[in-house]
């Protein structure tokens, strides 16, 4: 039981108290280990980490909640002075979403498609003791405009589907403030929206906590996210917080090797640097190493790393770091390496591909309206635009996947057939395409070898030994060892298969590579070597690349030239460089402005880190 | 694998080592549950004492021994039947004939449903319409009402019964396949192979078919049920090609109205029916209940 | 169907034509179904008209190997087979909407009178097990989903799985066994209705008929209930509901139960369905005279206006029960409402 001291001590100095929190599967393995913090009220503190590092299962557990399969097996959370570890169903049932609330991740799936919004932000009033019919009218009411949402009875009588994602995420906020909690858990909650909705969503998290004061904790894996919204920042790796502290200290001169490699890995808009992924993969609970649990991947590795996990080292104000070497590695520089996007390029001007007068349709819409493009010898150009502005629509037009455009697509000089079976096997051969889901593009019931393999007996380029020999000559390219051949995708991690996507892809000897949205679904790092090895092959072999995605820091990080698209017309188009740092367009100014990154957010704060 | 590498399978996208999921992998991982065990014994009894039985029957099934209906006695272990000739032994000649016809008439209207499925699902577009309306316009009726339909107007010769088992559950397995490959069309390596220029058909066998196996074989272990079951009733309803035949599901409406005093004449192919429906089904369902486990562990992966 | 919306959710403009029967909400829903309900009668009564007439010769049928090719042509004349199958569809179909199913062949008289009776026997056996099955199957399914693997789940998952299994003639005459013959006496073996009576007149008898077909039926509805309340219980918005403090009550009956009952509503139609025509096996078994009874005879005599009278009215039994469940479907679906 807690004694009065330790009661009264809570109460004065956080609103949120978390101590030794430990989570394991039911079975007995360590999933979450040692996790402390502290958040003061109107506060917001960021929680980082990649997928696997324990990050969502904290925060589920600040409402007393696991997800099936896991148990929390010590150390205390509490809020306001009570633990809510300690609490008993009925009590912690009366706490969730009227002290601590609960922001979920897809906005979508978590309202219920067959109940109106109205009903679904009434009830969470309800539940917790407001019975007044009318009273609860007004506070509603007033619970949409602070999201900025209409307040007419009308818009309260939709239901979720007919809500556009951000509206959605905006009555998730509302239900989470609606009774004033002292704590907010947000669960990566602008995850799969636009940069512009996201900027929205997140100004009223922020704006909201304020007023209200609110302690906040946010989840993502998104650092220049949180780095906009968070004071302080827990990064977490393998079930563990390897640091702790305010958010510009961490990330100019971070005090683990881990947040370095990932900072890093971070694209920046100014560019310049190489991004540079971090070797090997974080390991799955149950496969944790004794010592430190970065250990085998961290370039600062000693001996005596692996005897014990190392605990929290102090290295600043409010700054600490779990690593023997902590105070060594805050010293360090940040070592930038030359990028080999801005390396010349002589080849540059003939043309591969070239898209004159495209327009494209979904039945009746017109989705792309007269595009024009062309695609040099080794150069990558850059798709870039938010959701619905037809990018990927184009980058299918351009492989034959969609049929329904017209005007007119170039492979050098031949114009090619609007659908990919109509082509000639060479056109075929000619361009490859790399998909987003690396879950979903591979065949499960083929080995790696298998689907590397594919395409030689496609296109009639080799067969038997020889088949076997490319290959494994392929996989090395992309660095996986030959061995990887005979395993099924379900054995290997995300970055993997895009790896084997991409061999699979280049095995052909193609001159144009699609490359669509493909790091999206992939961690910072991971993302970092996928785009690191894209470029090294681009260099070695010399195949042009359309590069798509929304994600415009990337952009600089691998497009010589880049296309702004927006509503199917292209706004901007031109070299990289010159398009991010001084935009003719007010959108793509916008656009600029509106996404998140470590260098506007640490230079708002005086230091200089790109 | 154990429920602790799916929880943490679940818990992140970092790679977990899973035993590669193939078809004779699902079968053999099947065969692990008791319940698959127990149901495959049960099958594979039965399929014993069909093949082999007419060669170890004590009497020619014909023959008259005694009197009807009388009770087990001296020569006739389980008694005579309504005409007075041995139970035992027109029961050990009367299942191969049930257990051949249903088998061929499974597998024939599985191929059948999984053509016009994969074919329909395919196609998005007018096609699958077409295909699916007809599928609806059979499905109208249920299965025996239509078999019953066709050898009354034809005859209960062989083909009918097969053929009219093979056009009632063709759409309904289409149904299921087309159902089970319309979210793997959705998937990218289906859309890779089309860049390529992979045909219509290597995609259909070579990247759809492989990945609906585990739907396909529960599908295709209650058809098997229902197929002995319409069978058997068939042969109950008296719609047969040669009345006198040992028949299971003959003897059982014949030996019925002894069944106060001298049950075994319809007892014995009752529960011969029954172990080997409860056979099929219970494999099927350990299959299904496999599947459904490597799926959940899969989609997290 | 068309939809209202484009793929980035932009309505789509420009086709005008027909808009209230493509947009006007669930009445023209209903009757969009209604007539696609009737193209399928139109198709199916084409199937069947060209199965029992062109395929079969009812003349020879009924008069016999030997019969001679004068009195094979009188009967054919008698029955108007004389002229083209085209036309012999056309009168049919004709009689059809006029409300006459012909005469049957074997009594000469018409088809009508005879299923009447039988019709209503038919039915109080079918809303017997309905009334009986589906409320059982909804709680079973729910009851089970929610005491997921445990005893309780394990033993009526095993309990459905045995009942699916068996063919329905086996349970029925398993359940003679049991109850009627040889371990225990209390209930009759053959449930027969004298002509003119009602079926309730003797309860008794209806009661193993029922609980064959309640087995047949309600393992299907069961199981997929089972499925989709499990679905349901592990989607996010009902932990969303748990997270947001709400008590188990609201969770499970205002969040899980509406969203779990639709597929159901379409196993429910397709058991109905089911039961219409599937009903003759153990119709037959337990001597009881219904329509299943009814189609088993015809078949045998070849007695063609009874066995076409009886298809299409299982069809037509098929198309209602299927409206109903789209129609229920589509109440319970917000998301499905804002297509319409």
């Amino acid at each position: 039981m807690k004694t009065q001291q330790q009661t009264s001590e809570a109460v004065t100095t956080a609103a949120v108290r978390v101590k030794d929190l430990s989570i394991s599967t039911t079975t007995g393995i360590q999933v979450v280990s040692d996790v402390s913090f502290d958040i003061a009220a109107g506060e917001v503190l960021g929680v980082v980490g990649e997928s696997g590092s324990g990050k969502t299962t904290v925060g589920l557990a600040l409402l007393g909640h696991t997800r099936s399969g896991l148990r929390i097996t010590g150390g205390s959370v509490l809020v306001g002075g009570e633990d809510i570890l300690d609490l008993q169903d009925g009590d912690l049932r009366r706490k969730r979403g009227s002290v601590i609330s609960y922001v979920p991740q897809d906005p979508a799936s978590s309202l219920n498609p067959a109940l109106r919004i109205g009903v679904q932000l009434r009830e969470v009033l309800e539940a917790h003791g407001r019975g007044n019919r009318r009273e609860n009218e007004k506070r509603i009411a007033e619970m949409m405009r602070e999201v900025a949402l209409p307040d007419d009875p009308k818009y309260l009588a939709r239901y979720p589907h007919e809500l556009s994602g951000g509206q959605q995420q905006r009555i998730g906020l509302a239900m989470a403030f609606a009774n004033r909690p002292r704590l907010i858990v947000l669960d990566e909650p602008t995850t799969g929206l636009d940069v512009t909705t996201q900027a929205t969503v997140l100004s009223t998290v922020r704006d909201l906590a304020a007023a209200h004061g609110v302690a906040a904790l946010y989840v993502s894996h998104d650092l220049a996210v949180v780095a906009a919204l968070a004071r302080r920042v827990a990064v977490m790796y393998a079930g563990r917080i390897v640091e702790v502290g305010p958010a510009e200290n961490l990330f100019k001169s971070s005090a683990h090797p881990y947040t370095r490699k990932l900072v890093a890995a971070i694209p920046r808009l100014s560019g310049g640097r190489a991004l540079l992924g971090i070797p090997g993969h974080a390991p799955s609970p149950g496969q944790r190493p004794p010592g430190c649990s970065f250990a085998p991947r961290c370039p600062m590795h000693l001996a005596a790393c692996d005897e014990e996990v190392p605990s929290l080292v102090p290295v600043g104000e409010g700054h600490s770091a779990r690593c023997i070497r902590a105070h060594e590695v805050v010293k360090q520089l940040q070592v930038s390496v030359a990028d080999r996007v801005d390396a010349e390029n002589p080849d540059a001007n003939e043309a591969v591909l070239t898209l004159r007068d495209v327009v494209a349709r979904y039945g009746k819409v017109e989705v792309l309206h007269s595009i024009n493009l062309t695609l040099g010898k080794r150069e990558c150009l850059a798709i870039v635009g938010e959701s619905g502005s037809g990018k990927t629509t184009t980058a299918r037009s351009i492989a034959g996947l969609h049929h329904d455009w017209s005007g007119s697509v170039l492979l050098g000089d031949q114009e090619l057939e609007t659908a990919a079976r109509s082509r000639s096997r060479e056109s075929r051969r000619q361009i490859q395409y790399i998909f987003q889901n690396p879950y979903g593009s591979l065949n499960p019931r083929k080995t790696v070898g298998e689907s590397v393999g594919q395409p030689l007996s496609i296109f009639g380029i080799a067969k038997g030994v020889e088949a076997d020999h490319r290959v494994a000559e392929m996989l090395e390219q992309v660095s996986l060892s030959a061995s990887y051949s005979r395993r099924y995708p379900d054995q290997l991690s995300g970055g993997e298969r895009q790896r084997v996507a991409i061999a699979r892809a280049l095995i052909s000897s193609p001159s144009v590579l699609i490359c669509d949205e493909v790091t999206s679904a992939l961690d910072v790092s991971v993302q970092a070597a996928i785009v690191d090895l894209l470029g090294k092959l681009q260099h070695e072999i010399g195949v042009s690349m359309v590069f798509v995605t929304h994600n415009l820091p990337l952009v600089r990080s691998i497009a010589q030239k880049v296309a702004v698209l927006a509503d199917g017309n292209i706004l901007e188009y031109g070299d990289t460089a010159q398009v991010l740092t001084s935009p003719q367009q007010s959108y793509t100014r916008q656009l600029i402005a509106n996404t998140p990154s470590l260098e506007t957010t640490t230079r708002a704060s005086g230091l200089n880190i790109g | 694998m154990s429920t602790t590498q799916e929880t943490i399978a679940r818990l992140e996208g970092a790679a977990t080592p899973t035993p590669p999921v193939r078809s004779s992998t699902l079968l053999a991982r099947a065969l692990r549950l008791w319940r698959t065990r127990i149901g495959a014994l049960f099958v594979l009894l039965l399929v014993i004492i069909a093949i082999f039985g007419p060669y170890v029957a004590p009497h020619d099934p014909s023959e008259f021994i005694t009197l009807p209906n009388t009770p087990p006695q001296g020569n006739a272990v389980f008694g005579t039947d309504y005409l007075g000739q041995d139970v035992l032994s027109r029961f050990l000649h009367g299942g191969l004939d049930l257990m051949v016809t249903a088998a061929v008439s499974t597998a024939l209207g599985l191929l059948l449903g999984i053509a016009i499925g994969l074919v329909a699902g395919y196609s998005r577009n007018a096609l699958d319409d077409v295909l699916m309306r007809a599928m609806d316009v059979m499905m109208a009726f249920p299965q025996i009402m239509l078999v019953l339909l066709a050898v009354s107007l034809v005859g209960p010769q062989k083909w009918v019964v097969i053929a009219s088992i093979v056009l009632t559950t063709a759409p309904r397995v289409a149904r299921v396949a087309r159902g089970a490959a319309l979210p793997v069309i959705e998937r990218d390596f289906v859309a890779a192979m089309e860049t390529m220029g992979q045909s219509r058909i290597r995609i259909m066998t070579g990247e759809l078919l492989p990945n609906i196996l585990g739907p396909m074989m529960v599908e295709a272990s209650l058809r098997l049920t229902y197929s002995i079951g319409t069978i058997a009733a068939l042969a109950f309803l008296g719609l047969t090609s040669d009345p006198n035949a040992p028949n299971w599901g003959t003897m059982i409406q014949q030996n019925r109205i002894a069944l106060s005093f001298q049950p075994w004449g319809a007892l014995l192919p009752i529960i011969a029916i029954a172990l080997l429906t409860l056979g099929t089904g219970l494999i099927g369902d350990g299959i299904a209940r496999t599947a459904a486990g490597i799926d959940r562990k899969r989609d997290n992966g | 169907m068309a939809m209202v919306s484009g793929p980035y959710g932009l309505p789509e403009d420009g086709d005008h034509s027909m808009t209230w029967f493509r947009h006007g909400g669930i009445p023209a829903f209903v009757l969009r179904r209604l007539l696609l309900g009737v193209l399928v009668l139109a198709l199916v009564s084409v199937v069947v008209f060209i199965a029992t007439q062109a395929l079969g010769d009812p003349a020879q049928a009924l008069l016999g190997r030997d019969a001679t090719p004068e009195r094979l042509a009188a009967l054919r004349q008698e029955l108007n087979l004389d002229v083209s199958p085209f036309e012999q569809y056309l009168n049919w179909l004709g009689g059809l909407m006029q409300g006459s199913l012909g005469d049957s062949l074997t009594t000469q008289r018409p088809v009508a009178d005879l299923l009447s009776g039988r019709l209503v026997n038919s039915g109080v056996l079918v809303l017997c097990a309905a009334v009986v099955s589906i409320p059982l199957s909804i709680a079973l399914g729910s009851w089970a989903a929610l005491r997921r693997e445990k005893s309780v789940d394990t033993v009526s998952s095993n309990l459905m799985l045995v009942f699916a299994s068996l063919p329905d003639f086996v349970v029925a005459v398993l359940l003679v066994i049991f109850f009627s013959t040889t371990v225990l006496h209390v209930l009759p073996a053959i449930s027969p209705v004298p002509p003119g009576q009602l079926p309730w007149n003797n309860p008794a008898i209806l009661i193993l008929p029922t609980v064959t077909l309640v087995m047949t039926v309600v393992p299907y509805i069961a199981r997929n209930m089972r499925g989709s309340m499990i679905e349901v219980l592990e989607s996010d918005f009902v932990e969303m509901a748990r997270l947001k403090g709400l008590p188990e009550r609201v969770v499970l009956i205002r969040h899980a139960l509406p969203n779990a009952i639709g597929p159901a509503f379409q196993s429910i139609a397709l058991s109905l369905a089911y039961l219409a025509g599937g009903i003759v096996v153990v119709e037959y078994a337990f001597n009881y005279p219904g329509i299943g009874s009814a189609l088993k005879d015809a078949v045998a005599n070849h007695d063609v206006p009874v066995v076409q009278a009886l298809a299409m009215l299982i069809a037509a039994v098929y198309v209602v029960v299927n409206l109903l469940a789209d129609i229920a479907t589509i109440l319970v679906t917000p998301r499905l409402r804002t297509r319409l």
